[in-house]
């Protein structure tokens, strides 16, 4: 096992006014994650140190942290990442001081403790979308028992159909691309990129007929049109869900939806 | 001490509580509202949602769907699967329930993978005669959980506390449950929480083992709740390996990826599968539902244990293993169908399934057993109802079917949800609530715990960390809970966790900051593992026979005895005392008692079938 050189922003809300550095030593070799270095240091060297975590395999969303500046998820992120090349692999037992890593809280969201965040910040423009199906039903229309029998069938969706969505169907709600997006860091109304995915991943869903009901809050000051295209909310993103692909789709609707507002005044 | 007032509460937000939630929800709009009653309903959870542990199941959820299925055989498949524990009332309901709650997850928007006319399409799973798993590629639980959550975005009767850390119950002395008593993470604040019903909806408890594919969070809190309350809890020797997990991290790769053909081989190359009883061997690319690598769970993973004992595992680190081979679905199958599991294979093992062999080995993965109830989710505290794997409704038996627990928790979730509104609908329309005794209990409850938590912060003490603890804990579970198990290795076991039981009361948190102290909640996950450790390694003391994942090596106990031990074990908890063991009748009414049969052994029993 070799060390490793770790520094840690704390800030414990009640004990300091300012957050500041702690440093730390941690043995590690090639599969030691960022995840497995904070709980070494809450287990043996400072039981006070606070970070959310859960499935360490980058499917939870708990770990998000920022590494060396970068928003990471914590589980999917190793030390080996930020060594130098075949460190691991030669003969030398020198400290890795040079390659002090730094792990932060996740940016642009309010610090609770060490390295946890409101999330809830995340939360109220996930729910503001309406994420979830939206059909006209048409149970008024259609008699009680052949409502109940469509109820009881699913609907169809080919391949094709559930490619057009799936991949903004893969977020799984890390906040690393509110972290990643300077305008959310500039404007904390903004909707931002998770939460503009996954309207559009009900937007495009087949199922779907609710995107008049989303439009608003894509439309609106805070929405698509706050964000300038800076495309690091994709680069950042651990699942591939590519927000900036869906941003930008978001853009082409919003501007269809507002031409048809001009000329028909209907939303 | 703030105090609030709901007529359901759900603890734990996963795909059970959610469903609950729902169900719940629905069943207040509808019923309630047409006598004049709304139901408000709280949903809480130690985590956000999205973040429990159901995201991280992959393989899919079954229900008969095929021209070609039964219910029958679905039937059949879960109770022999079970090895015959399961309560077959129970089983019926669920069989005839799944496709239905499948459905509605459809309707509710979740990405189902699908054929290419539009329908869903199904796998196979192992134990499974017919292929009738539903998935959406190897990421159904996210998938799942997701939509659950956000559809539950739409009931307004819902409200989440989110990050609320349940510590107990309130139950009278009329054994009725009052509500609960939560410890708010971000302030360190204690809440009470009135309500008419309650649903545990918590998880299971992988994490009381060293090697396991849960997450950090699975520490059987709501099982140790209840069990505390004298509610028992059954078959808990019955813990799940799942044959395939990660070296090291015990990071979970699914069955579904046998269920598309790939193939176990032992460190020789050789499939082993064979010489345990699910031969003959299928031909490379040809998997046969319930032969060699698509048998059942516990069956897999004790030829593990044998091709470990012969040394022909490899190595992997300090981990002995064998290989996973999916090389011949070649990548862009591989991509299509199990995408996940290529990318947890090249994150923390280093290998590309389209080219190389995964290693793998067992890991503790489920608990069959839990907080004992009917078959309408109530356990033995009128209005208190458990739900998911933290429950035994009796699905599982034995032996949980890969596949089957995702529709439990949705079969059940609704079931426990209706059933909740409707005792809360039943409270509000019956003679008003004693508020005053109520109150009382509620006052009490918070008097202790805050006690207990200063006690445990008090830094007039000296600092005890819980660290050593509860490594001693998975540890010894992992020596003499294991795969197979023995008599002078499970006393042992019990006489080490009576020793942390007692080493745990010396704890003294290092933390002392009242926000996100997540030191004080670990140390309050090892008390609840503690207690649900010493009810699993108790019942696999006791049940001298081998049955399902519970594998004795007494030569005695090597085989199933049915006169003896075809019953349910309950383990009560006594304060101060050990636990206590007592048996119950299982529930065979539909399907005897026969020898479980896979592989080349099930050949004629489509004749019986018919």
């Amino acid at each position: 096992m070799r060390n490793c050189s770790i520094a840690v922003q704390r800030y414990l809300p009640h004990e300091h006014a300012e957050p500041f550095w702690q440093h730390f030593t941690v043995p590690f070799d090639e599969s030691t994650s960022i995840l497995d270095a904070l709980n070494y240091i809450k287990e043996e060297l400072d039981p006070s140190l606070s970070f959310r975590w859960s499935c360490r395999m980058a499917i939870c969303g708990s770990c998000g942290v920022m590494v060396n500046g970068i928003p990471k998820l914590g589980c999917k992120d190793f030390l080996r990442n930020y060594l130098p090349r075949n460190y691991l692999a030669s003969e030398s037992t020198a400290a890795v001081s040079a390659a002090e890593i730094r792990i932060q809280p996740l940016a642009h969201f309010t610090v609770e403790r060490d390295l946890i965040v409101d999330m809830n910040e995340f939360l109220v423009h996930l729910e503001a979308v309406k994420p979830y199906l939206i059909t006209d039903a048409g149970a008024d229309e259609t008699p009680l028992e052949k409502h109940a029998q469509t109820l009881a069938q699913t609907n169809k969706q080919t391949p094709a159909q559930l490619a057009k969505y799936k991949q903004f169907a893969n977020c799984i709600n890390c906040g690393l691309c509110y972290s990643a997006c300077p305008q959310f860091g500039l404007n904390p109304e903004f909707v931002g990129p998770a939460a503009i995915a996954l309207a559009q991943r009900y937007n495009l869903d087949s199922r779907d007929q609710g995107k008049a009901a989303r439009m608003p809050v894509l439309n609106g000051h805070n929405g698509v049109w706050s964000c300038t295209f800076v495309g690091f909310c994709s680069d950042v993103c651990p699942k591939h869900v590519d927000p900036a692909a869906a941003v930008n789709q978001g853009k082409v609707e919003s501007a269809k939806s507002m031409l048809i507002q001009m000329f028909t005044g209907r939303g | 001490m703030q105090q609030h007032e709901f007529d359901v509460i759900v603890v734990g937000g996963g795909g059970a509580g959610l469903r609950a939630a729902i169900a719940a929800a629905e069943e207040g709009a509808t019923k309630g509202t047409a006598q004049g009653a709304t139901l408000n309903i709280a949903m809480l959870s130690k985590v956000y949602p999205m973040r429990s542990h159901t995201v991280a199941a992959e393989g899919g959820a079954a229900a008969v769907t095929r021209a070609d299925d039964t219910v029958e055989a679905h039937f059949a498949d879960t109770v022999a699967g079970g090895d015959w524990l399961a309560e077959q009332g129970v089983v019926d309901y669920f069989v005839r329930h799944a496709h239905a709650e499948l459905v509605q997850m459809e309707r509710w928007g979740c990405p189902w993978s699908r054929q290419a006319n539009g329908d869903v399409q199904v796998r196979r799973f192992g134990g499974m005669k017919t292929e009738r798993t539903w998935f959406a590629a190897d990421k159904t639980g996210f998938h799942m959980l997701h939509t659950l959550f956000q559809t539950s975005l739409k009931y307004p009767a819902i409200q989440r506390f989110d990050e609320y850390f349940v510590l107990d119950l309130l139950v009278n002395d009329d054994r009725q449950v009052q509500g609960v008593l939560a410890l708010e993470i971000s302030t360190g604040a204690l809440h009470v929480l009135y309500a008419k019903a309650v649903i545990m909806a918590t998880g299971g408890a992988g994490r009381v083992f060293r090697f396991n594919t849960n997450g950090g969070i699975v520490t059987g809190d709501g099982m140790a709740i209840a069990y505390r309350h004298g509610v028992p809890l059954r078959d808990m020797e019955f813990v799940q390996y799942h044959p395939t997990g990660l070296p090291g991290s015990g990071i979970l790769i699914t069955e579904a990826s046998r269920g598309e053909g790939g193939v176990l081989v032992n460190k020789a190359g050789y499939r082993y599968l064979q010489d345990y009883g699910l031969g003959p061997e299928t031909p490379l690319g040809k998997p046969e539902n319930k032969h060699m690598e698509l048998g059942p769970r516990d069956k897999l993973s004790q030829a593990f244990w044998h091709e470990q004992q012969a040394g022909r595992t490899g190595k992997h680190g300090d981990s002995d293993v064998v290989y996973l081979d999916l090389r011949h679905l070649g990548k862009a199958y591989l991509q299509e169908r199990l995408p996940f599991i290529c990318e947890l294979a090249q994150s923390y093992v280093n290998v590309d399934p389209a080219t190389q062999l995964i290693p793998i080995r067992p890991a503790v993965h489920y608990t069959m057993g839990g907080i004992a109830t009917d078959r309408y989710c109530e356990t033995a505290i009128q209005g208190l109802y458990a739900v998911g794997e933290c429950a035994s409704v009796g699905l599982h038996g034995a032996n949980r079917l890969g596949s089957n627990s995702l529709t439990e928790l949705l079969v059940f979730g609704r079931l426990a949800g209706e059933q909740a509104a409707k005792q809360a609908l039943a409270g509000a329309a019956s003679a008003a609530v004693d508020t005053a005794a109520r109150t009382h209990i509620g006052e009490r409850c918070y008097q202790r715990w805050q006690q207990k938590l200063s006690h445990l912060c008090d830094t007039q003490r000296e600092m005890r960390s819980w660290v050593p603890i509860k490594r001693a804990l998975v540890a010894t579970m992992e020596a003499g809970c294991g795969i197979y198990r023995d008599e002078a290795g499970l006393q042992e076991t019990l006489a080490t966790i009576h020793q942390l039981q007692q080493d745990a009361q010396h704890i003294r948190i290092g933390d002392t900051s009242a926000a996100y102290n997540t030191d004080l909640l670990q140390c309050l996950e090892l008390e609840f593992c503690l207690d649900v450790a010493e009810t699993i390694c108790l019942a696999a003391l006791e049940r001298r026979e081998s049955r399902g994942a519970h594998q004795r090596l007494e030569s005695a106990y090597q085989a199933r005895n049915d006169a003896e031990y075809l019953q349910h074990s309950q383990v009560f908890f006594r304060a101060n005392a050990p636990a206590e063991l007592r048996w119950q009748a299982v529930d065979t009414h539909i399907s005897a008692p026969a020898e479980r049969l896979y592989g080349g052994q099930t050949a004629g029993e489509g004749a019986k079938d018919a």
